[in-house]
């Protein structure tokens, strides 16, 4: 795959292989020296136009561990601030020679416009409310960890997947989603209107206010981080009320099925969509989430660098 | 100088069928002098071929920003002009939203000026209905009048304010002026990057609700209703406003609307490949407002195709989707969509081209006119089945920020006639 900018661009077929690889490069991850040179002279420059802590750095590891040059641009300390476009910087540092780039924006769809300017290898970041397709990996790698699945196609058949929260700027809940359902899993959002996309049909998937009902036979419960100034936009009435309504407790989290996850895509707002510490639920994923990002994030960077064998 | 336009068949606002007359149209200086049997023995300084051709009265885009002054680097009226003539158009009514904008009598005239001096078409300057577009304070009507603006409008903000809105049709009515609203409630729209519905959901995009369109399409029919000033309203882009139109025209209220070609020829699903060439105000919308849009330019509840011809720098339409400008080129692929698309009579997409666009801007005394001995020569010539294929290397806006590049349309300009010179022969300008 040249790039790896949305869920859908992948498919099915594609998930399944990047998964696959996913395993292989968990079992590196595990070495005492957990480094092999499938990346070597190749360089793999992050270009964060967005903060960010764990996905920055979990690409930055997953490329080293696969012996790839790393470049980071942060827009704080860049030309950018000189008023450079978009098209120049992205035109700049690829005639450096780059083979590929991992971008993140806060605007979506800037994966695909980058790719009129440059001939290298796009990994998409994050991209406004839009994709966030290394998250879903890595989401589908810790499911099928937990749950003790092989990765294939419809290897999640029979899961019902609750996703809690703010799905309408949320490019992680439009990345799952898609591979959820792409995978077999039947996935339900939970939120109030106003924080659902206008129109959810390209997902087929079913929508409720009624958190409590969701809960007996959920197996995972997916919750999004709940973002303060959304109450400035009259989304909801306050912080409290969507606590209230939308927050995993420790009420809540008694009344899960038997054997159901937790998970959640960091940063937390704990007291808002986190009512509970994670270690105190009976089963959390959140940090295996952490730990499979970097096993995914370097079965993407070898799938679209095209590295040679991975050493065994 | 005389110019003689030969073999074409004419079709304007006499005429009862899209056949036409096949006739020689005798042009001596800025009038036709006479129309005669095709073939008739007749001496002119120029000879204009027409052969399968249609020529009829110039077109007239209600709805053109030609970015003079103040971005220059994306448009100045003279390659606004060029591309104006290109498109078979004898005038094109300059949108207000310049730097500064159309509120004082030194920028209109300005404007108009420029257009002069260009000589590829009438430049009609249109004036700004508040002060700055900035929607607070009446822009001095009165005065514009004096300049000859006779349309008033502060497209690309819609006036939010519905007592100002109010104040001004009264104002102006009296004065005998036409208000033309860009409808758009601004506080749906705060953001929006595309039409909201399942694309937008999809692409992670801040939607663009057709309600923002239609509550204001609403109130001011209200207005129009309230204070019998009309009403134009700027490119329709929704099922309901149609609607809405449809139903004031058969009460008889005087409102009068517009469509752009790529409102009847895209959907909003364009954007998935996230180019903003695609992004447009009002945005793209969904095959059954195309639809709707089609029916109501057919039954004549939209009476005008407008292209809102809006040209952007490739660098600013090279920035992320959600901070490039709206807005795409229009001018020289109006006729060719037209034809190509709409399922109308020829004589019916003519007329709103050309006599019906022409009425609405006050200009009916010298654009869409018929085509008979005494009247101004401001013609199209075109061929209605000539295919060909678009490209943005070779439009003559100084932007080249048109959707339809590599599209292949039909119905081509051949030769454009303005104030009796030959602005366009074979498709290219003579200056």
């Amino acid at each position: 795959m040249k790039h790896v900018r949305s869920i859908d661009e992948l498919g099915v077929d594609g998930i399944v292989r990047i998964l696959k690889v996913a395993e292989h490069m968990a079992e590196v991850n595990r070495r005492p020296v957990p480094k092999v040179p499938a990346l070597v002279g190749k360089t793999v420059v992050s270009l964060f136009f967005e903060d960010s802590t764990r996905t920055r750095i979990s690409f930055e590891t997953a490329a080293r561990r696969l012996s790839a040059d790393t470049m980071t641009f942060s827009v704080s300390t860049s030309s950018v601030n000189k008023g450079e476009s978009l098209r120049d910087t992205v035109e700049t540092v690829s005639a450096m020679g780059v083979a590929a780039f991992v971008i993140r924006h806060k605007s979506s769809g800037v994966p695909w416009q980058m790719a009129n300017w440059t001939d290298a290898s796009i990994v998409n970041a994050g991209d406004g409310w839009h994709q966030h397709p290394t998250q879903a990996l890595l989401d589908c790698h810790s499911i099928i960890g937990a749950f003790g699945i092989e990765p294939a196609p419809s290897c999640l058949r029979g899961l019902t997947i609750t996703i809690v929260g703010d799905v309408r700027h949320s490019r992680v809940a439009r990345s799952d989603m898609e591979a959820f359902t792409a995978l077999g899993a039947t996935v339900r959002l939970v939120g109030p209107r106003t924080l659902m996309p206008p129109d959810a049909t390209p997902w087929g998937v079913e929508i409720t206010d009624d958190f409590d009902a969701t809960l007996r036979d959920s197996d995972v419960v997916y919750m999004l981080r709940m973002q303060r100034e959304r109450m400035n936009e009259a989304l909801v009435p306050h912080l409290g009320e969507y606590s209230t309504r939308f927050g995993l407790d420790a009420v809540r989290a008694a009344r899960m099925k038997k054997g159901a996850v937790v998970m959640h895509p960091g940063p937390m707002n704990r007291g808002v969509e986190m009512m509970i510490d994670p270690s105190e639920l009976p089963r959390s994923l959140v940090t295996n989430q952490v730990a499979s990002g970097v096993s995914v994030r370097m079965a993407v960077l070898f799938d679209v660098l095209g590295g040679q064998e991975v050493a065994s | 100088m005389s110019l003689l336009i030969r073999g074409g068949r004419i079709i304007d606002s006499t005429s009862t069928d899209d056949e036409g007359r096949v006739a020689d149209v005798l042009i001596d200086g800025d009038r036709i002098v006479q129309v005669l049997d095709s073939g008739s023995e007749v001496r002119a300084d120029d000879v204009l071929d027409a052969t399968g051709c249609v020529v009829s009265p110039g077109f007239v885009d209600l709805h053109v920003h030609l970015r003079e002054p103040g971005r220059e680097e994306s448009e100045t009226i003279e390659t606004g002009s060029r591309a104006a003539a290109r498109g078979g158009f004898t005038a094109v009514v300059a949108m207000p939203n310049t730097e500064p904008p159309h509120d004082s009598r030194v920028v209109v005239d300005f404007v108009r000026d420029q257009g002069r001096r260009a000589g590829l078409c009438e430049v009609v300057p249109s004036g700004c209905i508040t002060v700055g577009r900035a929607g607070q304070t009446l822009a001095p009507f009165a005065e514009l009048r004096e300049a000859g603006v006779r349309f008033f409008t502060d497209d690309g903000n819609g006036v939010q304010d519905a007592q100002l809105m109010r104040r001004a049709l009264e104002y102006a009515g009296q004065l005998g002026l036409t208000l033309a609203q860009h409808c758009e409630v601004a506080s749906l729209t705060h953001g929006a990057v595309m039409h909201e519905g399942a694309c937008c959901s999809r692409l992670g995009l801040p939607g663009w609700p057709s309600l923002a369109e239609e509550l204001m399409v609403h109130r001011d029919i209200e207005l129009c209703r309230l204070t019998g000033s009309p009403v134009h309203f700027l490119h329709l882009s929704t099922e309901r406003s149609v609607e809405m139109v449809r139903a004031a025209k058969a009460e008889g209220l005087a409102v009068t609307a517009e469509a752009a070609p790529h409102h009847f020829t895209l959907t909003d699903e364009a954007l998935s490949g996230f180019d903003p060439t695609f992004k447009v105000n009002p945005p793209l919308r969904t095959p059954a407002d195309i639809a709707a849009l089609k029916r109501g330019l057919a039954d004549g509840t939209i009476d005008a195709i407008a292209t809102d011809h809006a040209p952007h720098a490739p660098h600013l339409k090279e920035q992320p989707l959600d901070q490039a400008p709206p807005g795409m080129l229009g001018l020289e692929t109006a006729l060719a969509l037209a034809l190509t698309e709409l399922a109308m009579p020829l004589r019916d997409v003519v007329a709103a081209l050309s006599w019906k666009p022409a009425a609405i801007a006050h200009l009916a005394d010298r654009h869409g006119r018929p085509i008979a001995a005494g009247e101004p020569a401001n013609l199209a010539v075109f061929d209605p089945s000539a295919t060909w294929t678009i490209d943005r290397g070779e439009l003559a806006s100084r932007s080249r920020n048109t959707p339809y590049h590599g599209r292949t349309v039909r119905g081509r300009v051949r030769h454009t006639v303005f104030g009796g010179q030959a602005v366009v022969v074979d498709g290219t300008a003579t200056k």
